[in-house]
C-alpha cells in the first residue's frame, strides 16, 4: 500500500470515526444518568436523517439546518418524556425494555411513512465540495468531521465541569433523590441531557450520511450499534471515552476495508465488543464500578 | 423566643410499600426552637422528614408550614419555601468537589454565594481547607459537616436533620452536636432525628417518642430525659 493511499483512507477513517464519536456521546450521557442504553438513539440518528431530506426539498440549507435540528431535539426529548419517564422508579430492565421498543417503533413508522426503498440524502453546498491536498483528495465533510467532533467534545465538557447545569447533571448522575433534597428538578436535568444527546446525533447524521448519501428506515440500527460498542469500548460513561472509542472503531473498520477484508469490517467491531467485555468491561477510561450503599 | 408555629403537622399518615410507616402523627415545630423525634429503627422517623422535604408521598393528613400546605408540593418547590433535609447517611456527592457540593446546595437560588460561602466557612473550617477536594476523599465527620453546610446554602427557615451523628466517633458526635446548637441559635429552626436519644434529648426543647408509626410519648426534652420508661428504652445502657 502506497503512503499516499493510506493517508487517504486513514482520512476517511477519521472521518467516520468523528461522527461514530458524536453518537456514541449519546449513549453514553444518557447511560451516566439514567443507566440506561438508549437503543432508540441509533433511530433518533435515522430520523433526523429523513427530517433533512424533507427540509432540504422545500427549503434553503440554512433553514433547514436550524429546523431539522430543532426538530431531532423534540423527538428526543419526546421519546424521554413518553418511553422512559413514566418508568422512572421501575427496575432498570422494564427502561431498556421500553428502550427497544421505541427502536422499533421509529424503525417501523419510518417504513410505513417512508417506504423501505432508499431515498437519496440532500448534498448541503460546500460539504461535498473536493479539497486537493498534495495527491490526497478529500470531500470538505471529510475534513471538517474530526475537527468539529473535537470542539463540540471540548465544549461539551467544559459544560459538564463549568457550569450550573453541568453540575446538577453530575450531581443527579450520582444520587437522584439528594439532588432532588438540593432542589434540583430531574426531569429538566435528563431533558437536557437528551437533548444535548440528540444535537449530537443529528450534527453526526448530518456527517455521516452526507458521505453515505441514502437513508432508509434500518440506516440506524447498525451505526447506532457500533456507536454503543464505541462507547462501550470507551468506558460507558465517559465522554472522552466515547469519543476515543468512536475514532478506534472508524479507523480500525476503514484500515480492514482498505486491507480488502471489508466482509470483516463489522465483524471487527463486535470482536471488540466481546475481548472489551471479557477482559476490561469498564472500558479504557470507565471508573471502577462502585455500588452505591 | 416566641411560640410562633413554623410547621404544623396533622394527622399525617404515610404508606410505604405496603406497610404503614406512619399512623396518623401530629407534630408542631414552633419558630426558632429544636425539636427532635426520637424512637428505634422502623418507628417511621426518617420517613416523615422525607414526606416534609417531598420525596415521599403521605397519604393522607397535612403538613402546614408558614400557613402553606406542602402536600403535594415538588422537592423544589418545598426548598424554596425554606426546608431542607440533611439526609441520614449524609449523601454528599462524591464525584464533586467540597465547593461544588456547597454551590449545589444553593441550586435554587440565583444570587452571589460569597457570604454565604463564607459562613459556612466560618462554623466548619477544614471545608475551606478542603475546598478543592473531591467530597468522596473526606472523613466521615467531615462528610456530615459538609452535608450541613451545603443545606445552609439554601438559606433554611427549617433545617432538618436525619440522624447525623450515625456512625460517627464521639468527639465528633459531640462537635455536630455543638453546630446544631449554634446553627440553631443563629435563628434557625431545627427539627432533628435521633436514635442518640441522649445527645438529643440534651438539647431539644421539645421531643416527640415514636414508636411504629405512632407517637407514644412527648413532652420538653428534660421531662423525658427524667423519664423511667424513656431511660428505660432509649437510655438504659448508655452512660451519663
Amino acid at each position: 500500500m502506497s503512503s499516499t493511499i493510506l493517508l487517504q483512507h486513514t482520512l476517511t477513517g477519521i472521518s467516520l470515526g468523528g461522527a461514530y464519536a458524536l453518537i456514541a456521546i449519546g449513549y453514553t450521557m444518557v447511560y451516566g444518568i439514567l443507566r440506561l442504553i438508549n437503543f432508540a438513539h441509533g433511530d433518533i440518528f435515522m430520523m433526523a436523517g429523513y427530517f433533512m431530506i424533507f427540509a432540504m426539498a422545500s427549503m434553503p440549507w440554512f433553514i433547514a439546518i436550524p429546523l431539522v435540528m430543532i426538530l431531532t431535539v423534540m423527538l428526543g426529548i419526546a421519546v424521554e418524556q413518553v418511553a422512559y419517564k413514566p418508568l422512572r422508579s421501575a427496575p432498570r430492565m422494564s427502561i431498556m425494555i421500553s428502550a427497544i421498543g421505541v427502536s422499533y417503533l421509529l424503525q417501523n413508522l419510518a417504513t410505513y411513512l417512508f417506504t423501505a426503498l432508499p431515498r437519496g440524502y440532500p448534498e448541503i453546498p460546500y460539504l461535498k465540495k473536493i479539497l486537493h491536498i498534495g495527491d490526497v483528495s478529500a470531500s470538505l465533510v471529510t475534513i471538517i468531521t474530526p475537527f468539529l467532533t473535537v470542539a463540540l467534545t471540548f465544549l461539551l465538557i467544559a459544560l459538564i465541569n463549568h457550569t450550573k447545569l453541568g453540575m446538577a447533571m453530575r450531581a443527579v448522575s450520582r444520587d437522584y433523590e439528594t439532588s432532588q433534597l438540593m432542589g434540583i428538578k430531574i426531569n429538566r436535568v435528563i431533558s437536557a441531557t437528551f437533548a444535548i444527546g440528540s444535537l449530537l446525533a443529528f450534527i453526526g447524521s448530518l456527517l455521516y450520511f452526507t458521505d453515505r448519501m441514502t437513508v432508509f428506515p434500518f440506516s440506524g440500527t447498525l451505526p447506532g450499534l457500533k456507536c454503543f460498542v464505541a462507547a462501550v469500548l470507551g468506558g460507558i460513561g465517559s465522554i472522552p471515552g466515547a469519543v476515543v472509542g468512536g475514532f478506534i472503531l472508524g479507523i480500525g473498520e476503514t484500515v480492514l476495508v482498505a486491507m480488502g477484508y471489508s466482509t470483516f469490517s463489522d465483524a471487527f467491531t463486535f470482536a471488540i465488543l466481546i475481548v472489551m467485555l471479557l477482559f476490561r468491561p469498564t472500558g479504557l477510561f470507565g471508573e471502577k464500578v462502585t455500588d452505591k450503599v | 423566643m416566641s411560640n410562633e408555629r413554623l410547621l404544623t403537622i396533622e394527622d399525617l399518615r404515610v404508606d410505604y410499600g405496603g406497610i404503614h410507616a406512619v399512623k396518623g402523627i401530629s407534630i408542631d415545630v414552633p419558630k426558632d426552637r429544636i425539636i427532635t423525634l426520637i424512637g428505634s429503627n422502623g418507628a417511621g422517623k426518617s420517613t416523615t422528614l422525607r414526606t416534609i422535604a417531598g420525596v415521599v408521598k403521605a397519604t393522607s393528613g397535612s403538613i402546614c408550614f408558614e400557613g402553606n400546605e406542602l402536600i403535594g408540593k415538588t422537592p423544589d418547590e418545598i426548598v424554596s419555601m425554606g426546608i431542607t433535609l440533611v439526609p441520614e447517611g449524609r449523601r454528599v456527592f462524591e464525584n464533586l468537589t467540597v465547593l461544588e457540593n456547597l454551590k449545589i446546595g444553593a441550586f435554587i437560588h440565583k444570587y452571589k454565594l460569597d457570604d454565604d460561602l463564607e459562613r459556612v466557612y466560618h462554623l466548619f473550617p477544614r471545608l475551606r481547607e478542603r475546598a478543592w477536594q473531591l467530597a468522596g476523599t473526606l472523613s466521615g465527620g467531615e462528610q456530615q459537616m459538609l452535608a450541613v453546610g451545603r443545606a445552609l446554602m439554601s438559606r433554611p427557615k427549617l433545617l432538618m436533620m436525619d440522624e447525623p451523628s450515625l456512625g460517627l466517633a464521639p468527639l465528633i458526635v459531640k462537635d455536630i452536636f455543638d453546630i446544631i446548637r449554634t446553627v440553631n441559635r443563629e435563628g434557625i429552626t431545627v427539627l432533628l432525628v435521633e436514635q442518640n436519644a441522649n445527645q438529643a434529648l440534651k438539647i431539644a426543647d421539645y421531643a416527640y417518642v415514636l414508636e411504629t408509626g405512632d407517637i407514644s410519648m412527648q413532652g420538653s426534652g428534660n421531662e423525658l430525659l427524667a423519664d423511667e420508661r424513656i431511660r428505660e428504652a432509649y437510655l438504659g445502657k448508655r452512660k451519663e
